[in-house]
C-alpha cells in the first residue's frame, strides 16, 4: 500500500477536522464489546476511534475494511460519536489517497461498465425467463441511454479517476 | 399517500430473480399500487461506494430517486442496502443545501434535478405500517405452520435515529409480519446480529465475512427452525450461498432453507415454491418444500 506519511501536515489537518468528534471518546470499550466483526476478525473499533484524529497511519490500517457497518457501536456509544460515519470518512480519505482493496477496485469497474455492482450472468438470464420475467431486468441493463447517464454522472464526479489514481499510486510505490 | 415504484437494485434481479418474481406476485395479489422503476442502476451499494466517495454515491442515488420523483411515486426497496443508500441519500439531499446544490450540478449534465418530494420505503416497514399484519392475514390462502428464524439485517433498523422504527435491540415489527402468516417466529441468541456481508466485507474479506455468517448460522441451527427469513437479498446471499462456502472450507453442513420475506409471503398467498424461485437457492431442501405444500 502507498505511504501516507504522518509528516503530511495537510492530510493530518484534514483528518483532524473530519474526525474531531472522536476526541470525545473516553475509551470505554462499549463499541468493541458491541462489534460483531470484532468477535471474529482482527477489528478493534475502539482502537480505530482512538487513532482516527491523531495519525494518518489510520488510513493504511486494514482493520478499516473489516467493519460491516452494522451500526451497533454507533447506536450504543455513550458519547454519541457517530462511529460508522467516522469509518466511512476514513475509508473515503484512504481511497482518495490511492488506497483501495483489489476486490473493491473490481466492483467499482463493474459499476462503471454496467451500472450494476453485481451485473447479470447467463445462468440468471435463463432463470429469469423460466420464472416468467423479462430476460433482462428493466434497469440500466435494459436501457442503454440510462446506462449512459449513469456513466456520465460517475465521470462528472471523478469516480473513474479514483480508480486511475489508485493505479498511479501503486506505480509510484513500485518505483520507490 | 403516493403510489410506489419498485426499485430492484443489483442482487435481486441479477442473482436471486425469484425474489423479484415473488415481490411482483405479492404486490399484485394484495392490490398495492406499484410500478417498475425503469432505467434504475445500482443504488449504489452503501458498504462499498459510500465508503469510497460521497459525491458519486450521492449523485447515483439521487438519479435513482429522481426517476421516481418524475413519476410522482415513492420508492419501494426490497433490500436493506438499497434502503440504506436511498433513504440516507434522500434525507441528506433534502436537508443539506450545499450537498444538494453540488449533486444537482452533476444531475444537470444529464438533464435531471433532485426535488426532494418523495419518500423511500422498505417493503417490511411499508407492509407493517401501511397495510398492517391484520390486513396481510386477510389475504392468506395457505397458513404456514412452520418455525421461522427471522433475520432483520442491520440497515433496516439502523441508524435508528434516522430509521425511526423503534428499538434496534429488540424489534418486533418483522416478527409480527411473520406470525400473521400462521408461522412461529422463534427467538434465538444474536437474532439482530449482522450476517457479515455488509460494509464491503463480503466482497473483499471473504474469510472474515464467512466467520460472522457461520456464527449466525450456528445460532440459528440450534434454534430448531424450518427456515431463515430475511428482508435483504445481500443477507440472503450471505446466508444461502455462504452455507456452501462454509461447507467447502470447514465441512460443516447447515442445510437451512433461506427465504426473502416476499417468498414466504408468496407461499402464504398460495403461490407455488417454483413460481417464487425458492428452488433457485444454493441450498435446496425438498423436506421444507414438502412441509409447506402438504400443510
Amino acid at each position: 500500500m502507498p505511504e501516507t506519511s504522518s509528516s503530511d501536515p495537510e492530510l493530518l489537518n484534514r483528518l483532524k477536522a473530519a474526525c474531531k468528534d472522536t476526541l470525545k471518546c473516553m475509551q470505554c470499550g462499549v463499541c468493541s464489546g458491541s462489534c460483531p466483526s470484532g468477535r471474529h476478525t482482527a477489528l478493534n473499533i475502539r482502537r480505530l476511534v482512538r487513532k482516527a484524529a491523531r495519525t494518518t497511519d489510520v488510513l493504511k490500517d486494514e482493520q478499516l475494511w473489516m467493519c460491516t457497518t452494522c451500526y451497533n457501536c454507533q447506536e450504543r456509544c455513550p458519547r454519541d460519536i457517530d462511529i460508522v460515519d467516522v469509518v466511512l470518512t476514513l475509508r473515503s480519505m484512504a481511497v482518495h489517497e490511492g488506497i483501495m482493496l483489489a476486490e473493491h477496485t473490481k466492483v467499482s469497474e463493474l459499476l462503471l461498465e454496467y451500472g450494476h455492482a453485481v451485473p447479470i450472468d447467463e445462468e440468471r438470464r435463463k432463470q429469469r425467463v423460466e420464472l416468467g420475467l423479462e430476460e433482462m431486468p428493466l434497469t440500466v441493463h435494459k436501457y442503454p441511454d440510462d446506462l449512459k447517464e449513469v456513466r456520465s454522472l460517475l465521470i462528472s464526479c471523478g469516480f473513474d479517476s479514483l480508480l486511475d489514481n489508485k493505479g498511479k499510486r501503486n506505480a509510484e510505490k513500485e518505483t520507490i | 399517500m403516493k403510489g410506489l415504484s419498485l426499485f430492484l437494485g443489483c442482487v435481486v434481479p441479477n442473482r436471486y430473480p425469484g425474489i423479484e418474481m415473488a415481490t411482483k406476485l405479492c404486490l399484485a395479489k394484495m392490490d398495492i399500487d406499484c410500478v417498475e422503476l425503469k432505467g434504475a442502476s445500482c443504488c449504489p451499494a452503501p458498504g462499498v461506494f459510500r465508503s469510497f466517495d460521497t459525491s458519486s454515491w450521492l449523485a447515483l442515488a439521487a438519479r435513482n430517486i429522481v426517476l421516481s420523483e418524475e413519476m410522482d411515486r415513492d420508492i419501494l426497496t426490497i433490500c436493506n442496502g438499497c434502503f440504506s443508500t436511498l433513504a440516507d441519500a434522500n434525507r441528506i439531499l433534502k436537508n443539506d443545501p450545499v450537498l444538494r446544490e453540488q449533486t444537482n450540478g452533476h444531475l444537470a449534465k444529464i438533464g435531471r434535478e433532485f426535488r426532494g418530494n418523495i419518500e423511500v420505503r422498505h417493503i417490511i416497514e411499508y407492509l407493517h405500517k401501511e397495510v398492517g399484519p391484520d390486513k396481510v392475514r386477510s389475504f392468506i390462502e395457505r397458513p404456514l405452520n412452520i418455525r421461522v428464524a427471522v433475520h432483520y439485517g442491520c440497515h433496516l433498523l439502523k441508524p435508528s435515529r434516522e430509521r425511526e422504527l423503534g428499538s434496534f435491540e429488540r424489534p418486533e415489527f418483522f416478527d409480527e409480519l411473520i406470525e400473521c402468516l400462521g408461522a412461529t417466529s422463534v427467538d434465538y441468541p444474536d437474532k439482530t446480529e449482522c450476517c457479515g456481508a455488509g460494509g464491503g466485507v463480503r466482497s473483499a474479506q471473504r474469510e472474515d465475512s464467512l466467520r460472522l455468517a457461520q456464527h449466525k448460522l450456528s445460532r440459528i441451527k440450534d434454534a430448531n427452525i424450518d427456515c431463515i427469513v430475511n428482508a435483504c437479498p445481500f443477507c440472503h446471499m450471505q446466508l444461502d450461498a455462504g452455507q456452501e462456502e462454509i461447507r467447502q472450507r470447514t465441512g460443516i453442513i447447515y442445510n437451512i432453507p433461506v427465504l426473502h420475506y416476499t417468498q414466504l409471503l408468496g407461499l402464504a398467498l398460495g403461490f407455488s415454491p417454483d413460481m417464487l424461485g425458492i428452488n433457485l437457492n444454493v441450498i435446496k431442501d425438498n423436506k421444507f418444500i414438502g412441509k409447506v405444500e402438504n400443510e
